[in-house]
């Protein structure tokens, strides 16, 4: 997509040398080996993926090649200089977005640029147009007055990029720009990113998502600190052709077909997508077993194109089984009625602000309920008053058939709870914080014992118990925070944001556990933003600006984002359809009102 | 974007861009801190509003000058030069004498602090004051446990005693050297004229000191230096981009100190402005340079903020000289005050308000907090990398 003024030559100068050249790069922190003997190539003209999960050592890799980290051993140089030697040249000839936005909050768009301009050495005669160019290339225009604090995940974004775009780099470092960044404003980071390449800049975008490394030219795909994968994403994937198949409308019998087939030693990996269960073979594995459950379920077996994340698990050596130690051991939920949370005209106002604005909705007992929606839209809000952590401004709240306004203490008792970042007690052991948790919900004597060892025993705790919960790997730390929400085994889990952060084979084990519980009748109500973790959901409510704009299964979502150009939308897809359908009533009503 | 800023890899990296010191981006960096500085209403209320606040504490609040001290006074004798003697005592304006006739009154009353000390004018003063047996004429108690006052009360009734008794006449023989004190600097001795001037190194190690702390921590903490580091823009430019607002604030608080200390409490400065504004201005070398030393160090604001109270605030309190004298201290902590460089601009203030331009002993104070400046700046320098290497 070329930008305004600008034609995609990209005159001869792509390919002929690498941008990039990494020469067996190792970095230690401590006793972290962050990167050990890393060697690759990056391309100009090319946008490149640096793919892998939270931990593998993408963040060290792009210091490194901006020059703020200095390598234990090995070479780098970065569009011809030395990364230690050259170091001012390599800060002349990259543009950098670091992880956390790295902008001043309290001076304007307009400031921001500016001072990124002249950092960067520009003559403020020129800076007019190119200035005009790049608000342009952000839609950044109308909001040059703004403070770069008040500016959403997304828009703050691409302010990032419009000044790690200043003085045109040669090589383009952006280190994970599409996290807390909605789907909308995402798509528009890759219409630029895209636009660059085009030019002949060599881009790099690291994320954790793996459906982003789909769209990159090239992936370097890292984990724990070494190159699992270097080339195009599509070799990958092909790797997996003709292993990926689909049981097709299982509905109902999604979760046990699922934990099913997990276990038969033919299957590497499976995911729950909708109504069905996608599945990957083994290496060498004959599609026999999976075609035998599909025959005595009466499941239509349907191959599928692989997908990058497939290709990563696969590479990886496959996920987990399919049986959660975890709901094995926990009795068949039992519950008065078949709705175990509901709310009427939830509404909870911040002085003129309306987080969550008349939100009503039930969860039947045993289902997965996902709430989905941009950073800001109110998800975190109505969560925390459905268990009981806010008091709403307006409406009521049901768990277990308790309100929440008169029996907060006995509502809170039948939920379990898993905060964002997994909030743990630092300074607690990990046996303390388990310890602590079964106090918190009155579990005492045999019962308290018995639990903890049960959790310690489920989760493979018994090494890291008088760690403390930080110095954790952050799967671990996730399988802790986990055990404490369920110790007490409530009927109702709240999980907000659980998978953030975490590699997809500690992912799916996860959801392994999550499916587990529900099959026993645990009601699962959980935030994600995730794309693909929304197909785990019987349900989705998806929220946006406060209220609520779509509420089914993720199927009839996805259907309704079907179009002539998307056959087979994604729930990615699904919802910034129907985040642009909410905007554009909302436009509608404005003019009519007008 | 642009097609004369094309992406042309194979060229070298513009020369401008190159250069290790650029006074455009060096200007584009201060004016940076400059916005942050107005709009951040914390800055302010440390740059202004705490220095008033602190001002108007030493000036009022906190008073090391021993006035209307409350003593009893025991007339156990009836007579009539008794009595002068006593009215003498109750004359003073530094004294609040409270009358009695039997000690047992008064002892009372200094066991439970409401008195510092009394004076008995004994049943045979008479007698004593004629005998010219050189037996004291009163007895004096004083409360030990606040020395300096006990002090004061003990000299001050002896004093009082004297003047009366010289009121007497030729026939009294007068003590050999009679003492006509003065005090010079502080004719009034008000000790709000030195705590003012003291009070402003107080302020502007908080602001050189705590405030550059903070505001270079807070670059760490927040991200934002990552993606200045990660531009041309060198180690120098980035600290000097920082401390030229933070030295324009100290001054500007200083002025503003200064006008309080001299329009609204009476504080006379002797010395010329422009002396004033040179010694604070060779002051704000070594408080900068800690500042910047301990952020460098630290890059946490909590920490930073921590180390600059410790290492900046309590030193420059309690060992320059400002509140307690240096020369009552013992020789050990005495030998710690020549590190502090707040001992010399404290000496240097009390010097140009009080006294006048001094330059002889000037010029010693300026030389040793531009040298103590000089080194704390080496060793920022060296704490800060330009990469993210801890």
């Amino acid at each position: 997509m070329p930008v305004n003024g600008v034609s995609t030559v990209t005159e001869g100068v792509a390919d002929s040398k690498a941008a990039v050249v990494i020469d067996s790069v190792t970095k230690r922190f401590g006793s972290v080996h962050a990167l050990r003997g890393l060697t690759a190539h990056i391309h100009y003209g090319r946008l490149t993926g640096l793919v892998g999960p939270d931990g593998a050592g993408k963040t060290t890799l792009l210091r490194i090649l901006t020059g703020l980290l200095v390598p234990d051993s090995g070479r780098v140089t970065v569009a011809g200089f030395d990364v230690v030697d050259d170091n001012d040249a390599i800060h002349v000839a990259t543009g950098y977005m670091p992880q956390r936005f790295g902008l001043y909050e309290d001076l304007s768009v307009m400031e921001n640029m500016r001072l990124y301009a002249q950092l960067r050495g520009m003559d403020a005669a020129r800076n007019a147009g190119l200035f005009a160019e790049l608000l342009d290339f952000t839609r950044l225009g109308p909001f040059t007055g703004r403070l770069a604090g008040k500016l959403s995940g997304g828009m703050k974004q691409k302010l990032g990029l419009a000044c790690a775009l200043m003085a045109r780099p040669a090589v383009l470092l952006l280190d994970e720009p599409s996290v807390g960044v909605d789907p909308v404003s995402r798509r528009d980071l890759w219409r630029m990113v895209q636009a660059l390449t085009d030019e002949g800049m060599a881009v790099v975008w690291s994320t954790a998502y793996l459906d982003e490394a789909e769209r990159c030219d090239s992936v370097l795909l890292l984990n724990d600190g070494q190159l699992a994968y270097d080339g195009p994403p599509g070799e990958l994937t092909a790797r997996l052709e003709d292993r990926s198949f689909r049981l097709e409308e299982v509905g109902e019998r999604r979760r046990a077909i699922l934990a099913e087939a997990l276990n038969l030693a033919s299957i590497g990996d499976g995911v729950i997508q909708g109504a069905g269960v996608r599945v990957t073979l083994r290496a060498d594995a004959r599609a026999e077993e999976i075609q035998a459950l599909a025959d005595r379920t009466r499941a239509r077996l349907a191959a599928v194109p692989p997908r990058f994340e497939d290709a990563f698990i696969d590479l990886l050596g496959g996920g987990p089984g399919g049986t959660s130690p975890l709901a094995e051991r926990l009795p068949p939920v039992e519950l008065a009625s078949d709705i175990a949370v509901s709310c009427r005209n939830l509404t909870k106002r911040f002085g003129t602000f309306t987080a969550t604005d008349n939100v009503s909705f039930d969860v039947r007992k045993g289902e997965i309920f996902g709430l989905l929606g941009p950073n800001g839209a109110g998800k975190s809000t109505t969560f925390k008053m459905l268990c009981g952590l806010l008091k709403p401004s307006h409406g009521e709240a049901h768990v277990v058939g308790l309100d929440l306004r008169r029996a907060t203490g006995a509502a809170k008792a039948q939920l379990g709870y898993m905060a964002q970042k997994f909030s743990l007690y630092g300074l607690l052991s990990v046996r303390q914080n388990l310890e602590f948790s079964a106090g918190v919900y009155g579990l005492e004597g045999a019962t308290r014992r018995v639990r903890i060892e049960e959790m310690i025993d489920t989760f493979r705790l018994a090494p890291w118990l008088s760690a403390a919960p930080n110095s954790l790997p952050l799967g671990f730390k996730q399988r802790l925070a986990l055990a404490c929400a369920v110790m007490h085994r409530p009927p109702v889990l709240f999980l907000d944001e659980p998978t953030s952060g975490v590699d997809p084979i500690t992912r799916r084990e996860f959801w392994t556990h999550i499916n587990g519980l529900a099959r026993k009748g645990v009601t699962v109500l959980v935030t994600t933003h995730f794309m693909d973790e929304a197909e785990y959901c019987d349900r989705v409510a998806m929220l946006y600006r406060a209220r609520l704009i779509a509420l089914d299964t993720p199927d009839a979502l996805k259907r309704g984002a079907a179009a002539p150009p998307l056959a087979d939308p994604t729930m990615e897809d699904a919802f910034i359809h129907l985040v642009e359908s909410a905007d554009l009533t909302d436009s509608n009503h404005g003019e009519r009102a007008a | 974007m642009n097609s004369a800023a094309r992406t042309n890899p194979s060229a070298r990296a513009p020369v401008a861009a190159m250069r290790r010191f650029d006074a455009a981006r060096l200007r584009a960096l201060v004016l940076k801190e400059s916005l942050q500085a107005i709009r951040d209403p914390s800055t302010l209320l440390i740059a202004f509003v705490l220095p008033t606040v602190l001002l108007f504490l030493f000036a009022y609040a906190v008073s090391l000058d021993v006035s209307k001290v409350r003593i009893g006074v025991v007339l156990e004798s009836p007579s009539a030069s008794a009595h002068t003697l006593a009215a003498a005592f109750t004359g003073t304006r530094y004294l609040d004498v409270t009358l009695a006739h039997d000690r047992r009154d008064v002892a009372e009353e200094i066991v439970s602090g409401r008195l510092r000390g009394f004076v008995v004018i004994p049943q045979d003063f008479e007698r004593r004051l004629n005998g010219r047996s050189g037996q004291p004429l009163v007895q004096v108690i004083t409360d030990g446990s606040q020395p300096n006052t006990a002090n004061y009360v003990a000299n001050y009734a002896q004093g009082v005693v004297q003047t009366w008794r010289a009121g007497l006449g030729a026939d009294v023989p007068s003590t050999a050297v009679a003492l006509n004190p003065r005090y010079w600097f502080n004719a009034e001795l008000e000790s709000r004229r030195s705590l003012v001037p003291g009070a402003i190194a107080i302020v502007m190690t908080i602001i050189g000191t705590m405030l550059t702390a903070l505001v270079v921590a807070r670059e760490w903490e927040r991200g934002t230096m990552e993606a200045v580091l990660s531009t041309p823009a060198s180690v120098v430019e980035i600290l000097i981009g920082k401390l030229l607002p933070y030295f324009a604030l100290g001054m500007l608080s200083t002025l503003g100190a200064a006008a309080l200390a001299v329009f609204v409490f009476d504080v006379p400065l002797r010395g010329s402005l422009a002396a004033l504004l040179l010694l604070s201005a060779v002051f704000m070398v070594p408080a900068l340079g800690q500042g910047l030393l301990i952020s460098s160090v630290t890059r946490n604001q909590f920490l930073a903020a921590q180390i600059a109270l410790f290492s900046g605030f309590l030193p420059a309190f309690m060992l320059s000289g400002f509140l307690y004298e240096i020369d009552a201290m013992p020789a050990p902590i005495r030998a710690i005050t020549w590190l502090i460089p707040a001992r010399y601009f404290v000496s240097s203030l009390k010097t140009v308000f009080l006294a006048g331009d001094v330059w002889a002993a000037f010029v010693p104070n300026l030389l040793a907090m531009g040298v103590i400046g000089a080194l704390l700046f080496l060793l920022a320098k060296r704490a800060t990398r330009k990469n993210l290497e801890a």
